[in-house]
């Protein structure tokens, strides 16, 4: 019996990491209700753990735990019925539904999920926990560790969310046609946030960040298949190439390693494959947006077997596309150092000091890094040296401080 | 549901030809509103300067010049509409002529089930 036990155990242990969130995003459009949807997943696992051992496991468990989480729901509405009649008749309106509708529709709960987490009527972090939360199923202390905030701030960030999708009525909804590319932006920004959270952490020791980025993959992929948008695309091919470099993004002793300097052997070949697929299948659409076109840029570094073999001309092309869809600062700085590979240092300084001269990004550190490198390049060695230390006293990150530290002490 | 739209705005954000014009595409949007029964009421308010505040404390009544408010943006205006959901109440919103100037804020509305006319 009790192997009988232990089996029905793993099983649910693989299901919960397999199905709870689609079966907590149907219960909630079932139900109306966050909360009550949460106590009702955990009941209809805890009713699955007692009932699948004596009855053996069923056909299609995802219907039958989305099934007994409505009638725990019903349950528990009218053992609340008795303090508030309004609930008696939520629980009447539940029962008569359809008890058992087809499996259509129910992955686009899961999207319904997404775009009620990250509506634009709730505070960005908000969005970003709630997603991390009811999405990916994540806990409120993993969230606050992966965001170095406090449990219960992130706790009360949920509380204050969900009582305001309750409150002012947000519509659990796929957004329609018209509404849905401002939307999606929200939607797409949540994972890409989600996706650097755990990125630019990726050399510090938590390992919960490295999952973030796990997270965030998992989220573009559900986006890019139930809604192959090009953005969406372009999102999980850019995310798909950034972190496949992830081995060779750091050293042994835990130095950030450049794109340059990196062993590309170390590069995840699949990641590459998959990613640059994507990017032709967003380009093909013809309606390319600045993640198919970050995602595009990405590609053709993959491409190159060495630094030397990069198709500097592509990318300095691409990052033309870019700046006409994105014409901010920092686009136009990156594509200054891409113009210095293919033109020489002489020529992206130039417009390095340009941008800088502008005002722009007198006090980002990357700007000035990236003056520094070209200086250094062209031997114009106080002025590298001074462009260093300007980037060193504006750089907060510690990996950043020791390579910019290293990169001076090389001046000598 | 119900929603409050508050329409705040800059006072002098509008010269006498842009207010007309205002409140004729707002009136307008009423109409179209109450076709639809959205529509439950809606006014522009007179400046701020000719509002006055009243509180009560223990007992007496204290009158004071003018709103607490010291934003730029004031309250100049409303929108009463009745909603299915959020959405719903923030295309109505972004439809107001003074979302392009100012900010509509979208609140929902208590319905407090003792009030008359229910």
């Amino acid at each position: 019996m009790s192997d009988v036990v232990e089996g029905v155990r793993a099983t649910l242990e693989s299901l919960y990491r397999s199905e709870s969130r689609q079966v907590l995003a149907t219960l909630i459009r079932l139900l109306g209700d966050f909360d009550l949807a949460e106590d009702a997943l955990q009941e209809a696992f805890t009713a699955a753990l007692e009932q699948w051992p004596r009855d053996g496991v069923p056909g299609n468990p995802r219907a039958w735990l989305i099934s007994a989480g409505r009638f725990k729901a019903i349950d528990a509405l009218r053992r609340r019925a008795r303090f508030d009649s309004s609930a008696a008749e939520i629980a009447e309106r539940l029962q008569a539904a359809v008890a058992d509708r087809d499996e259509e529709g129910l992955e686009d709960d899961r999207l319904r999920l997404i775009f009620t987490c990250c509506h634009p009527a709730l505070a960005p972090e908000a969005q970003v926990a709630m997603t991390l939360r009811e999405v990916c199923g994540l806990t409120t202390e993993e969230i606050a560790r992966a965001f170095l905030a406090t449990p219960p701030a992130v706790a009360q960030r949920i509380v204050r969310a969900k009582k305001k999708i309750r409150d002012a009525r947000i519509p659990y909804v796929v957004p329609s046609k018209e509404d849905l590319p401002h939307r999606l932006d929200a939607v797409l920004r949540t994972v890409y946030l989600v996706f650097n959270e755990g990125y630019s952490a990726s050399f510090g020791e938590s390992v919960t960040r490295h999952d973030l980025c796990a997270e965030a993959i998992r989220l573009g992929r559900l986006l890019a298949e139930l809604l192959p948008d090009p953005e969406a695309l372009g999102l999980l091919a850019l995310m798909v190439l950034h972190d496949s470099r992830r081995a060779a993004r750091v050293s042994p002793a835990g130095e950030l390693v450049l794109l340059e300097d990196q062993d590309r052997s170390l590069w995840d070949g699949g990641q590459i494959r998959e990613g640059t697929a994507l990017v032709a299948r967003a380009f093909a659409s013809g309606q390319v947006g600045t993640y198919a076109i970050q995602a595009a840029i990405a590609a053709a570094h993959a491409r190159a077997r060495s630094s030397a073999a990069t198709d500097w001309v592509q990318i300095v092309s691409l990052y033309d596309m870019l700046l006409a869809a994105d014409p901010s600062s920092v686009v136009a700085l990156n594509r200054a150092v891409a113009v210095a590979m293919r033109d020489g240092p002489q020529a992206g300084l130039e417009l390095i000091e340009e941008i800088l001269g502008r005002g722009e990004l007198v006090n980002y550190h990357l700007a000035h890094a990236a003056r520094a490198e070209l200086c250094r390049r062209l031997g114009r060695t106080a002025e590298a040296r001074a462009s260093y230390e300007r980037a060193l006293g504006l750089a907060r990150q510690e990996p950043e401080r020791r390579f910019l530290g290293r990169r001076l002490a090389e001046l000598g | 549901m119900k929603y409050m739209l508050l329409i705040y705005l800059e006072e002098g954000a509008l010269n006498e030809a842009e207010r007309q014009a205002c409140y004729a595409e707002s009136t307008q949007l009423a109409h179209e509103l109450y076709e639809k029964g959205v529509y439950v009421a809606a006014n522009p308010l007179q400046p701020a300067a000719s509002a006055t505040s009243v509180r009560v404390r223990d007992g007496k009544r204290f009158v004071t010049d003018g709103p607490f408010a010291e934003t730029r943006e004031q309250l100049g205006g409303y929108f009463l509409i009745e909603a299915s959901d959020l959405d719903e109440a923030l295309d109505v919103a972004a439809r107001i002529p003074v979302a392009r100037k100012g900010t509509v804020e979208v609140r929902p509305v208590v319905e407090l089930p003792g009030l008359p006319g229910r």
